[in-house]
């Protein structure tokens, strides 16, 4: 049942050894995402740069409107435009821009080398096609799979996605399926050209508590079978825990900090994301221990206020806050962070 | 999940339980037919007639062996008699014959037009819907212009410039509809186009043309379903017009219109059934297609479900998350 697979080969090293001038598998730089109401410039994405290695998975955390979703977009030029335009900024994946790309050439790394898993798994499957027509629609745009290889290429990957009785599913249309079942075929979409990377946009958001662990589980086995990366953005930090390498907090359009997990869990040195792991309810704390919210709202970002924009609410705020936006500099090796003010806990 | 696609279902379905493929198109098509005919008896009722209108045009040479226009003057202006069906007219021809001959050239008329229009509504609709932006803007004021003008206006100055013909009368026709009917299809389109699995098809690398006609087009069947029908009747109607002004289809053709015009008018008091009879042939089709066209919009608009006991129903069944995309699958 394998073999189908394995005639597909995406990974193939004589195909995607292209020599990576960066070193990581997809390099972002100075990403500047805006969106223009009339005179108004919305930053949704502030200029950012980060990098995600082979085989790592790094999660994007921050809470709703700080522009992970934005900068996901971005990656696979995605952005409805208008009104949004990436206006700066370099993607290199493999070695390749993507925004200097030829929209044909692009359609070749979407849903090829690069997939994309979204929030809503109710409605991000097409409610008239069957699951099979679904499921091979990666493989007709991308590969020149026989159609006789293409039913046992679709029941193979209902299988990864451990969808029982994959045979009788495969003719079903999708509002006969559970959310963590469809969630289960937009993955095994997302993986039917094995591609390098995955960008998994808050993938359990909308699910049970219950289907969202083992949604997770199966991405994190299948990415780790696969080799590849994973962007996978969320706003739970309890995901982000438990699932990725390396987390970059969001707020505001920028990168505010960015380590390993372990880094940012056991020594966040940005009051934004202390603000945001204090504020996780805890079982291992006392009964008498209180949430503590961040106080305030996330700021406008058609008018952000100077300086750091997260002064307004950061109970450590100091007059260089107000003036001066702190840019995202080295704590401890690969630990970054954009703060003036030294945190400790 | 299966049980939720319609109550009908559990009445079509056959007691062994054949492969879940079968076991949906069972349900879809026998299911929707008795749905028809228990919750729409009037929409049942024009589906008959619009089903004797068709099998009419499709074997009038059966029905009618007699050329319409086979000329017998010693019988002319007869009633309706065992001989002559439905009576004669001035110049002895057979009235029933040149009915059923009508009703051919209605049937043909109205399917090429309106199917003419469906494909100009179709690509007008959902490029300009999913391409939004100036191009739509353009195109919209284009539409907009073009529907300034009254129809009959545009119907005489066409068929001035291209003369009277039935071939020239579908064209008129179907770009009249066609981009009048673009508006609602484009409206389908704009909401269709906002789903996820639109931006999902994209994601995944798939052209543009790939997501209009694999993504788009089968999502606004519904919509374009129930133009067509609407518009079988709106062109029928229009067809008559024509004819009956004397734009449409010349005679000796035996349009509908036409004989209502040139022969019943002139010998309305010594004939009367000359235009008593090619004027019923014209409402109970008209009728007819409208009653079916109607029923058929209820029911393909997951909006307008449940009998009658209108938006209560219809928000409840929207607040069910899978109550949605069940209708639109079980209607189509």
């Amino acid at each position: 049942m394998k073999d189908a697979v394995a005639n597909q080969p995406a990974n193939t090293p004589g195909e995607t050894m292209q020599k990576d001038p960066v070193g990581g598998l997809l390099q972002v730089e100075h990403l500047r995402t805006v969106f223009r109401q009339g005179r108004r410039e919305v930053k949704a994405v502030d200029g950012i740069s980060f990098s995600v290695n082979p085989g790592e998975t790094l999660a994007i955390v921050g809470e709703s409107g700080s522009g992970k979703s934005m900068t996901a977009m971005s990656l696979l030029r995605l952005i409805p435009s208008p009104p949004g335009e990436i206006i700066d900024g370099d993607v290199f994946f493999g070695g390749r821009n993507l925004l200097d790309m030829s929209e044909d050439e692009l359609r070749d790394v979407r849903g090829n080398e690069i997939a994309m898993i979204f929030q809503e798994p109710m409605t991000s499957l097409n409610p008239v096609l069957t699951v099979r027509q679904q499921l091979a629609e990666p493989m007709r745009v991308h590969r020149k799979v026989k159609e006789e290889d293409i039913e046992a290429r679709c029941l193979d990957l209902l299988r990864q996605v451990r969808i029982p009785d994959p045979e009788t599913r495969l003719d079903a249309y999708p509002h006969q399926f559970s959310g963590g079942m469809r969630q289960r075929v937009m993955i095994a979409m997302a993986l039917a050209c094995e591609p390098r990377l995955l960008i998994a946009d808050e993938p359990t958001t909308a699910l049970d508590v219950t289907v969202q662990a083992q949604i997770l589980e199966l991405l994190k086995d299948l990415t780790r079978q696969h080799g590849s990366s994973m962007i996978l953005i969320t706003h739970d930090l309890g995901v982000v825990a438990r699932y990725a390498d390396r987390i970059n907090v969001m707020y505001a359009g920028r990168i505010v900090e960015s380590g390993t997990a372990r880094e940012i869990f056991e020594q966040p040195r940005h009051p934004y994301t202390l603000g945001l792991i204090n504020s996780m309810p805890r079982l291992d704390a006392s009964e008498k221990a209180r949430l503590l919210p961040i106080e305030g709202q996330p700021p406008d970002l058609g008018n952000l206020p100077t300086g750091c924009a997260f002064h307004p609410r950061c109970p450590f705020a100091v007059d260089q806050c107000r003036q001066q936006d702190p840019p995202l500099e080295p704590y401890q090796g690969h630990h970054l962070k954009a703060c003036w003010v030294n945190v400790d806990d | 999940m299966t049980t939720e696609t319609a109550p009908a279902a559990l009445t079509t379905r056959p007691p062994t339980t054949p492969p879940l493929r079968e076991r949906l198109g069972d349900n879809k098509v026998l299911g929707f037919i008795g749905r028809l005919i228990v919750q729409r008896p009037m929409g049942a009722f024009g589906a008959a007639i619009c089903i004797v209108l068709l099998l009419t045009g499709v074997f009038a040479d059966v029905i009618a062996p007699e050329g319409y226009n086979a000329i017998n003057p010693i019988d002319r202006l007869k009633p309706p008699s065992a001989e002559y069906w439905l009576g004669t007219d001035q110049l002895g021809r057979d009235l029933f014959t040149r009915i059923v001959h009508g009703a051919q050239l209605s049937v043909i008329v109205a399917f090429a037009a309106t199917s003419l229009s469906i494909v100009i509504s179709a690509v007008i609709g959902i490029t300009s819907g999913y391409f939004g932006g100036r191009f739509d803007m353009a195109s919209q004021r284009v539409v907009d212009g073009w529907m300034c003008f009254p129809d009959l206006i545009i119907l005489i100055v066409a068929v001035s410039v291209l003369g009277p013909g039935t071939w020239q009368v579908i064209l008129i026709l179907g770009l009249l509809f066609g981009i009048s009917g673009s508006r609602i299809v484009r409206s389908s389109v704009l909401s269709v186009k906002q789903n996820i699995y639109i931006h999902a098809a994209q994601s995944m690398g798939a052209s543009t043309l790939r997501i209009l006609v694999m993504h788009i087009l089968p999502n606004v069947m519904a919509p374009i379903i129930v133009l067509f029908t609407t518009r079988l009747a709106a062109v029928i109607l229009a067809e008559s017009g024509l004819s009956f002004l004397g734009l449409g289809i010349p005679p000796p053709a035996p349009s509908w219109g036409g004989m209502l015009s040139l022969d019943g008018r002139s010998y309305m008091f010594q004939a009367p059934w000359l235009a008593i009879v090619p004027g019923v042939a014209l409402t109970v089709a008209v009728f007819g297609i409208n009653m079916f066209g109607d029923a058929l919009r209820d029911m393909l608009d997951p909006r307008m479900k449940g009998v009658g006991s209108g938006r209560y129903v219809a928000a409840v069944r929207r607040d069910r998350p899978s109550s949605r995309q069940s209708t639109g699958g079980t209607a189509q």
